[in-house]
């Protein structure tokens, strides 16, 4: 019966229903939408109004009273919110970042060897790949966290050639005589002269680690030279003294637990992704390298990389993306990162809604710039003639 | 001529592997020393972890005392008194064999859809449908006439297994939907579905949770806010069916238009091209990617620990948070490891030899 009417309707009415029913569904779904936001503002001024909480950023001001596990510039319970925020902020970037470069790094060398034709190597990558890959990232964590804190104390701590120590307290490591303000400065010189030296595209890539490598030593020295305290060494190597080590750098346990655990299981993913792409690049070329008498070194960082980099890109972005978040389970062992820092402010203050909003907008404005880098350097990337 | 005599024997596979060793270990001389030297280390570390793990380790309850002898290996004693709580949390302790079910049932019937009889979308959804229920069922035991025990009550790799359960259960459908709305010529819903996948996508699953657990009674009239542990599961599910979403549009993409248009020329409406036409072809392209996605939800499961539930991880702690089992925290890491990694490595290795099989069959 309906099929009868549907074929005695005119297409200009059949075309005239549909698009009343597109503009009902949508009407409707943004009716919803309203609704539902409307429906959550009311409930939260009624919950907040029972709870006793005054809504608005005002509480960034106060004083947050409590500590935490590390950061990269000076702190004191008597920061404001505003601070402690930030300084979770430039925590979980630090971590997320410095994680980033060595996931890639290792992730590149050990999808290499996955690719390799020796089965020895290929054989270890790939037991490295399974075993880290398959077990949850926060557990790894968990257990090598606690593996760390249940070392030797300070007194009875491993130690290479007096320098390195390696204890409950975390990892002593000997370090420029240089305030942490300097050397975040040091840091950021460095940074700059590596991007600087991407765009200039001028090196090799081996010349390239090597200048920026020189140049971030060069900086370093002078920067130690300079702001050194007076009458100090340039270094400052840690010794045990009473209980407790002096001078050095200090890799707190959480810190140490953080970027190891992150970083093996990053790179095992990663690895995944460079080995997906060195397969697909096609054979032929390979082979065509060989016949010209190209070294295997250079088959692999002139045609395979290259050529396999094309479809390693999209894949990596989403790579980084997820060490960025993945930095989030630093509160099961107890490192201050953002969300750890967000989380206790929330216990503290009661400003749930905006420090929810603040976290969020923090991971948002992060992963969002990490994907607008890759999808730059994916432009970069696609064949010209293409 | 050629005789029979004139083919060669078929090697033996002690040959053949030989003859494999020489082309890809020994093939040049620094191959050889590399190939040995990455060999012995290897076989190095399974020496250490067996010789620990099974040589030197004591296994049962009695003997604890052993545990703490010079030259102990692995004190699998802690696992022997406490693998109770480790899989069942605080369930009743008479009450085991139906957790035991319960997990099982989960178990068979992630194998169960594993296999190719189960590949129709009736068959699928009515198998994890019963297995839900079953687990269910068997866990809250009011309907069954069992000691009725609430979701506070459950926990351990039972809780994990439920959460994962109801998380690709629920995040299916919703993927699905998700999928659909983001391919609608409907510029509202369209919006929409891409921005609410996008932003999910941005954010740690762990805010997602935590915003779920804590932020949402606060945005919630107190009539609606339901136990944290739905509230959590649902939340889960959406960022389940975000990614979902994501692996089901690239399945969409890999169906020429055509047939869209074919089966509108023949008359067909939507949602019965959907339905006859273009989902089973969908899903038969998605299906590598999503056991990928199935794999990747199992194991972020392990999260929920952070926002205080029970799960593998939070047993485990308390398996060895009594003063006598103090000192073993590692056993029962490695324990509670171990069994992420035996599901998580069979499901993967699973999803691989999908893909290389549906490779085969497109070429």
């Amino acid at each position: 019966m309906t099929a009868v009417t549907a074929t005695a309707a005119s297409a200009e009415e059949l075309r005239a229903r549909a698009k009343t029913r597109r503009i009902i569904i949508q009407t409707l779904l943004l009716g919803i939408a309203l609704l539902v936001i409307w429906g959550a503002v009311r409930s939260a001024q009624v919950n907040l109004t029972a709870l006793g909480i005054t809504s608005g950023f005002g509480f960034l001001e106060r004083s947050t009273g409590w500590d935490y596990s590390f950061s990269l510039i000076e702190r004191s319970i008597n920061d404001p919110y505003s601070r402690t925020l930030l300084i979770g902020l430039m925590n979980t970037m630090f971590v997320g970042f410095l994680c980033i470069f060595l996931s890639t790094v290792f992730g590149f060398l050990i999808g290499t060897a996955r690719d390799a034709s020796n089965i020895a190597i290929k054989t270890a990558a790939t037991v490295y790949v399974q075993i880290f890959r398959n077990i949850p990232l926060i557990l790894q964590a968990i257990f090598l966290y606690a593996i760390l804190i249940h070392l030797p104390g300070p007194r009875q701590a491993y130690s290479i050639g007096e320098a390195i120590f390696l204890s409950n307290r975390g990892m002593k490591l000997p370090g420029l005589n240089v305030s942490p303000s300097v050397a975040i400065g040091i840091l950021l010189v460095s940074l700059a002269l590596l991007i600087a030296l991407v765009l200039w595209k001028r090196f090799s890539l081996i010349k390239g680690v090597g200048i920026w490598f020189g140049g971030t030593l060069m900086v370093a020295f002078f920067a130690a030279l300079i702001f050194r305290p007076e009458g100090e060494s340039l270094l400052s190597i840690p010794a045990l003294q009473g209980l407790r080590f002096r001078g050095g750098i200090t890799v707190s346990v959480e810190l140490w637990a953080m970027i190891v655990a992150i970083t093996v299981y990053g790179s095992a993913y990663i690895a995944e992704v460079v080995r997906g792409g060195l397969n697909e690049v096609p054979r032929g070329l390979i082979e065509a390298g060989q016949a010209l008498g190209l070294a295997p070194g250079a088959i692999w960082s002139r045609i395979k990389v290259p050529m396999a980099l094309r479809s390693i890109v999209p894949p990596l972005g989403n790579q980084w993306i997820f060490i960025m978040k993945a930095t989030t389970i630093g509160i099961a062992i107890g490192f201050a990162d953002l969300f750890y820092i967000v989380s206790n402010s929330i216990t503290q203050s009661g400003q749930t809604l905006e420090l929810i909003a603040i976290l969020m907008g923090a991971f948002l404005l992060v992963n969002f710039s990490i994907a607008l880098f890759t999808n730059w350097l994916n432009a970069r990337l696609q064949l010209k003639a293409h | 001529m050629a005789t029979l005599s004139d083919i060669p024997a078929r090697s033996s596979r002690f040959d053949a592997t030989w003859q494999m060793l020489k082309r890809r270990a020994f093939h040049t001389p620094s191959d050889g020393v590399i190939s040995i030297l990455v060999f012995a280390a290897l076989a190095y570390l399974a020496w250490l972890v067996m010789d620990w793990g099974l040589l030197r380790a004591v296994w049962s309850e009695e003997n604890v005392a052993a545990c703490q002898d010079a030259g102990a290996g692995a004190c699998w004693a802690v696992i022997d008194a406490r693998h109770r709580l480790i899989l069942f949390g605080l369930y009743p302790f008479d009450q085991h064999w139906r957790s035991t079910l319960a997990c099982l049932t989960i178990i068979l019937t992630v194998v169960a859809s594993c296999l190719p009889w189960a590949w129709s979308g009736k068959r699928l959804v009515g198998l994890w449908i019963a297995g839900f229920a079953i687990y269910y069922l068997l866990m809250e035991g009011s309907l069954l006439g069992l000691q009725q025990v609430t979701t506070d009550g459950w926990g351990g790799l039972s809780l994990t297994l439920f959460l994962f359960a109801s998380v690709v259960i629920l995040g299916m459908p919703m993927g699905l939907g998700l999928a659909l709305m983001r391919r609608s010529e409907m510029p509202v819903v369209k919006y929409f579905a891409m921005v609410l996948i996008d932003f999910i996508r941005s954010l740690p699953l762990l805010t997602t949770l935590f915003t779920a657990a804590v932020v949402v009674p606060i945005l919630l009239p107190s009539w609606l806010e339901g136990d944290k542990i739905w509230r959590v599961i649902v939340a889960f599910a959406l960022f389940f069916a975000c990614y979902q979403a994501e692996v089901f549009r690239g399945g969409f993409q890999a169906i020429p238009k055509g047939q869209f248009e074919a089966g509108k020329a023949l008359g067909l409406s939507y949602w019965q091209i959907l339905s006859r036409i273009v989902l089973p072809q969908v899903f038969r392209h998605a299906l590598p990617s999503t056991i990928n996605m199935v794999v990747v939800t199992f194991k972020e499961t392990a999260i929920v620990i952070i926002i205080g539930f029970f799960d593998i991880l939070a047993s485990a702690k308390a398996a060895f948070g009594t003063v006598d089992w103090a000192p073993y925290y590692l056993e029962v890491w490695v324990f509670v490891g171990a069994i992420y990694w035996v599901f998580l490595f069979s499901l993967g290795q699973y999803g691989e030899y999908l893909k290389k099989r549906m490779k085969v069959q497109e070429r």
